[in-house]
């Protein structure tokens, strides 16, 4: 039991996907000028994540693994992701059309967010059975919203304070997306994985 | 060798089965947002809005380049119900484009009509009969009160007559004082 919780701890404090593995830089950027969008996107990307680590972990463990067939590992991924984010489109295209419409071109451009590749290859690279692997896919999806979600409060705040011209839009985020990684060590021996 | 093309093809053919069985239960026609929109919109087509009518408008509010209180005939109510749907919160209707009316529709005096047809051309649905130099004449049941055909009379001789209560179309108000504002 602590084994997994300690795999959540991990993932969302320690090895945080966006601050410390430095994965999934792209909706951190671009998602976070508002506070209600990245709300919905970090629910869409946790989703993905979560389904895309189990079911990659199923066809590499059932289907690649038994055959030796482990170099097709990052482009079956690739499909496999593809399709969970098609799907997931789908439903939500059908059942929250106004989600559907806030969210606009991120939904499908959650394909090519790296940390949605990233976290079934590391499962894959750190032989983590079903279990982990999802509960490592959770944790990944929970760190990033975490992270995405305190982002963008902060550069709401940026917004109104009176912060010199130069810094102000792309910069200051780029610093503070910095300063948040820094603070974010101070989380290393939290656990011992 | 074999085994690898095998297994990409097989993963491949499963992933299209599902989403191709997912994308016709779940097919979606139109955009069900912007006509849920477009049903709470009062088809008045009057345009104040700024936009050339309500499924436009309707539109414009899905793709959030509009505001919800842009609408006067739709009243407070109409941006009520539009704040339930979307999940917003209501604000009180925008002064610049109009005033709440009573429902009224437009009559033509036909003594003084000259038969120019340009009330004709303005008239978003089309409720203006007439032909040029013959008088025109509306269709009540379809006129929408929106004042389009007001400003280009050249004589003026277009009202507005607001609908008469009657029994026919009362209907029970809303109270007018919120229970929360008594005490």
């Amino acid at each position: 039991m602590t084994e997994y919780l300690l795999i959540i701890i991990s993932v969302v404090l320690v090895n945080n996907i966006v601050l410390t593995k430095i994965l999934g830089l792209c909706p951190f950027m671009g998602v976070s000028k508002k506070l209600d969008t990245s709300v919905s996107m970090s629910a869409a990307t946790a989703f993905v994540l979560t389904v895309g680590s189990i079911t990659s972990w199923l066809v590499n463990y059932y289907l690649l693994i038994p055959y030796g067939l482990e170099y097709l590992r990052t482009i079956s991924f690739i499909v496999i992701i593809a399709a969970v984010v098609q799907f997931t489109e789908m439903v939500m295209e059908k059942n929250y059309p106004y989600l559907y419409r806030v969210l606009g071109i991120f939904l499908p451009l959650i394909t090519t967010n790296c940390a949605v590749l990233g976290i079934p290859l590391l499962n894959a690279q750190l032989s983590h059975n079903l279990l982990e692997a999802a509960l490592f896919g959770l944790g990944g999806a929970l760190g990033f919203s975490l992270v995405l979600i305190l982002f963008a409060s902060l550069r709401e705040k940026f917004e109104g304070a009176d912060t010199p011209e130069l810094m102000r839009g792309s910069a200051l985020a780029m610093l503070t997306a910095g300063l948040m990684s820094l603070s974010f060590m101070g989380f290393i021996g939290l656990d011992r994985l | 060798m074999i085994e690898a093309i095998l297994i990409t093809l097989s993963i491949t053919i499963i992933i299209g089965v599902v989403l191709g069985y997912a994308s016709i239960k779940l097919k979606t026609t139109g955009d069900p947002i912007i006509d849920k929109i477009d049903k709470i919109l009062p088809q008045t087509q009057c345009g104040q809005c700024g936009y050339p009518g309500c499924k436009p408008y309707a539109t414009a509010i899905a793709n959030g380049e509009a505001d919800i209180n842009q609408c006067p005939p739709g009243g407070d109510d109409g941006i009520h119900k539009l704040a339930d749907l979307l999940g917003v919160e209501y604000k009180p209707l925008n002064a610049e484009h109009g005033e709440p009316k009573p429902k009224s529709v437009a009559i033509i005096d036909e003594s003084t009509c000259i038969g120019c047809t340009l009330c004709i051309q303005a008239c978003p649905v089309d409720a203006i009969v007439g032909a040029a130099k013959q008088m025109h004449t509306i269709i009540e049941k379809e006129c929408t009160g929106c004042e389009l055909c007001l400003p280009p009379c050249p004589v003026d001789c277009i009202d507005m007559q607001v609908i008469p209560e009657t029994t026919e179309n009362w209907k029970w108000k809303y109270p007018i004082y919120k229970i929360e504002q008594q005490n």
